[in-house]
């Protein structure tokens, strides 16, 4: 079938306004987004900018907007945005991050919140034997975390981060929570000074954006309200007031 | 532009962090990766690590050691393998201190599964030796290691890709390099450089691999000078999602799953009587391919891209949810099947390079004569060699974090007693005019180039070879070098220009392609992944020997060095 790549196009963020460019592309249904895209840099146009890699979803390089929303280019199959022949899939650049090109964005912000959560282990305690032991109970308990691949879908489609560029944001709150949770960590304690103040877990409204578009399924919301809850907790047993209520 | 630091690590996958973070605990160190952090393949590899940690079955580092040996058709060298087998042990305890959340036993330890070649007592039987992070334990390793990087503050140059090492003689001076953000050419002066490049799996048509996998560093050092160790042998896993080569973890088979063909049969019951679906990945490789030769794959056309079917669907919902929940994704998405319910569609995919750049067991580049001071390589592009012919299951992520380590460990004590060097004042000019002649070129788009090449290397230098199609193989790669020539780049802007790269990332793979088809045919015999119809039979008198090769003025030459099998005599193989 043939399907049109409506690409929007952009030399940089300062330069000229977007413009859209159209690539008609011959493709099986099942083939992803991404092959499409490919055969466009490699036949037709190879100024067209993106990042890619690993081709099936697990390194995070090439989220965009995918007929609006976001996805993964490469965990995206043409059958899953098209209709029929000739239909035309809409390509644009993620949101919240500045262009640098066509459909390759600046994650430079979002990886810098991304490491402030401290998203190492943090310990002072010695394994008990060679390894730390770790019940399947507890194992479990971070486990929807340990899936993010920093793609960063997650902080395109938050709508907080319209209005609000420094909320720390999802994928940043999910790496804290991965520590958060697990048994062998501190914890909360360490991260507080950024999760607990008024750009870190609070200014999350459910709005589920985050969760509905994860190319992980990762339940985003559910570990931010976790999240809030166990700084809740923590403040309560200390007397203390979260950053939400001041 | 010109850095200047102690030690420069070129990739950001499992054996450059770890490197890295050694090396950085007395060197200036700098990370230059071609990709943002945690996107290198490391973070693909699915099934989990190697080590005899004996949480689940008795085990030992001898028979981990003696079954890569075997695994690797003996021509592994055999102390190293023996390091390989050994450090690993506490490599994965370094792994979960530093909180790599493996999957757990009953009782909370590390918990193991079965993998293909790994065996209890020198082959009686399949042993739980994979300590795993459900299917996703590579992408584990990565974050473990990226977050352990951020905790140490190691210094990253995101978007940088290597174009030309840097030697005075046999010594390292530096590196040449190009950022992606500005276009802009950098020398890297250093004392120490480190290759940790991956693989080059995108040579072929259907591969396991990402677009990234170029072979850069192996490319690079090539151009240098220095020849390549035992190139011919590249593997293909048996199980890749049909037509797309998408990874279906061996972790599978180990859980359980069986191969079956279009007869509904488990054939593996005929080519590996002992380990059945867990024998090694060439010989069940091989076994498919012989299975669709003979008619009796799942469209029984007998065609190179026909496939068997794998079948995990006896092992419940709860164990594919729980042990395999990615590959449950995959299939979701790829195929529109779930494999709690139904088969899956595989063939083999093209999959890891055991070749590459020839290394000791501290990582220092050495070919049969020559030492290269300063010089280092680690993970699929070196070749130490502890895969020899064929690399068992789980031993990559095993060999990129023990060797990544010990590479690190050496580069840490090697800079506090050398000193920086030189390079010339011209350094980095001639990749400059290079960028500058494929910009000014007019000519073609890429895509056929890397097309034919894709197509010709997975039919003539595939899972079965033999004279006639691999002498095709190297006549088409060599009238595609020469295609090349008109290849052009397009773009002419000098921000995020990503064409220059992938043109020159182009080049890499047709001169590594070049080189392992050559390396193939000449090599007369079979052995471990490379298995020639005309030259059945394995011959140690002859070939008993690694294969070192080069391109030297438009041909490949090849010379060889001497196996290490100084611990177990060389047996026939059978399992």
């Amino acid at each position: 079938m043939k399907v049109t790549l409506a690409v929007q196009r952009r030399n940089s963020e300062a330069g000229p306004d977007p413009y859209e460019q159209r690539f008609e592309v011959g493709v099986e249904p099942t083939d992803r987004v991404l092959d499409a895209l490919m055969e466009v840099y490699r036949n037709q146009d190879g100024t067209l900018s993106f990042r890619k890699s690993c081709a099936h979803g697990v390194c995070g390089s090439d989220a965009m907007l995918i007929n609006d929303e976001e996805r993964l280019a490469c965990k995206t199959l043409i059958q899953d945005v098209t209709e029929q022949d000739g239909d035309v899939i809409t390509l644009a650049p993620l949101k919240h991050m500045p262009v640098q090109r066509d459909l390759m964005v600046d994650q430079g912000r979002f990886f810098e919140k991304f490491r402030a959560a401290k998203p190492f282990l943090i310990t002072d305690q010695e394994p008990s034997e060679r390894e730390f032991i770790q019940s399947r109970e507890e194992r479990k308990l971070f486990d929807d975390a340990t899936k993010c691949i920093n793609c960063s879908a997650c902080y395109s489609a938050c709508p907080v981060l319209d209005e609000n560029p420094e909320f720390l944001g999802p994928a940043a709150i999910v790496a804290a929570a991965r520590f958060v949770f697990d048994s062998r960590d501190k914890g909360l304690e360490p991260r507080l000074d950024v999760l607990d103040t008024p750009n870190g877990v609070w200014p999350c409204e459910n709005h589920f954006a985050c969760t509905r578009v994860c190319p992980r399924d990762i339940k985003i919301t559910k570990l931010i309200n976790l999240t809030k809850r166990e700084i809740k907790k923590y403040r309560e047993a200390r007397g203390e007031t979260a950053a939400e209520a001041k | 532009m010109i850095h200047e630091f102690d030690a420069v690590i070129v990739g950001a996958g499992g054996a450059g962090l770890y490197a890295a973070l050694e090396a950085s605990k007395t060197a200036k160190t700098a990370v230059i990766s071609k990709l943002y952090p945690t996107r290198s393949h490391t973070g693909a590899a699915q099934g989990g690590i190697g080590a005899a940690l004996g949480n689940v079955d008795e085990d030992n580092p001898e028979w981990h050691a003696f079954d890569t040996i075997k695994g690797g058709d003996y021509l592994v060298d055999q102390q190293a393998a023996k390091i390989l087998a050994e450090e690993a042990v506490q490599a994965v305890y370094d792994l979960e201190n530093r909180g790599l959340p493996f999957s757990r036993t009953p009782e909370g330890r590390i918990d193991q599964r079965r993998f293909g070649g790994h065996t209890r007592n020198f082959g009686e039987a399949p042993v739980h030796r994979s300590c795993y992070a459900a299917d996703r334990t590579g992408n584990m390793i990565l974050q473990t290691l990226y977050q352990q990087c951020i905790k140490n503050q190691v210094h990253f140059f995101d978007e940088f890709q290597v174009l030309e090492l840097l030697l005075d003689g046999t010594r390292v001076t530096g590196v040449v390099v190009f950022e992606l953000a500005g276009g802009e050419v950098h020398v890297f002066k250093a004392k120490a450089v480190l290759f940790a490049t991956g693989g080059f799996g995108r040579m072929f048509r259907i591969t396991s691999n990402a677009h990234a996998n170029t072979g850069d560093g192996p490319a690079v050092v090539m151009r240098a000078g220095i020849p390549l160790e035992d190139m011919e042998f590249f593997q293909f896993h048996p199980t890749g999602i049909k037509g797309m080569g998408i990874l279906i973890t061996e972790g599978v088979r180990g859980e359980g799953g069986i191969l079956l063909n279009s007869g509904g049969e488990r054939f593996m019951q005929r080519y590996a009587p002992t380990l059945l679906d867990l024998a090694p990945r060439d010989m069940v490789s091989r076994a498919i391919m012989t299975e669709i030769q003979a008619g009796r794959g799942v469209r029984g056309d007998r065609k190179i891209d026909d496939y068997v079917m794998l079948d995990a669907g006896h092992l419940g919902r709860e164990v594919v949810e729980s042990k395999i929940p990615d590959i449950a994704d995959f299939c979701k998405t790829y195929l529109a099947i779930d494999p709690a319910e139904q088969p899956m569609p595989v063939q083999p995919t093209a999959h890891y390079a055991m070749g590459g750049i020839p290394t000791d067991t501290d990582g220092r580049v050495v070919t049969a004569d020559t030492l290269y001071e300063g010089l280092y390589a680690a993970g699929e592009c070196a070749c130490v060699s502890v895969h020899g012919a064929n690399r068992l299951g789980t031993n990559s992520l095993v060999d990129l974090v023990v060797f990544g380590r010990r590479a690190g460990r050496h580069i840490a004590e090697y800079v506090t007693g050398a000193d920086m060097p030189s390079v010339p004042a011209d350094a980095g000019e001639a990749v400059r005019l290079r960028i500058a002649e494929l910009k000014s070129r007019r000519g073609e788009h890429p895509g056929p180039v890397y097309e034919k090449m894709q197509s010709t290397m997975m039919e003539n230098v595939g899972v079965y070879r033999d004279e006639e199609r691999m002498s095709t193989g190297v006549a088409d790669i060599q009238a595609l070098r020469e295609a090349f020539k008109s290849v052009r780049v397009q773009d002419k802007e000098s921000r995020f220009n990503t064409e220059v790269l992938a043109i020159l990332e182009l080049e890499n793979l047709l001169d590594l392609s070049l080189i392992t088809a050559a390396s193939a045919l000449n090599r007369t015999e079979s052995r471990g992944a490379h298995s020639r119809v005309d030259y059945a039979e394995r011959d140690d008198h002859q070939w008993l020997k690694h294969t070192l090769a080069a391109i030297e003025r438009g041909a490949v030459t090849i010379t060889y060095k001497p196996v290490d099998t100084s611990i177990w005599e060389p047996k026939p193989r059978t399992y």
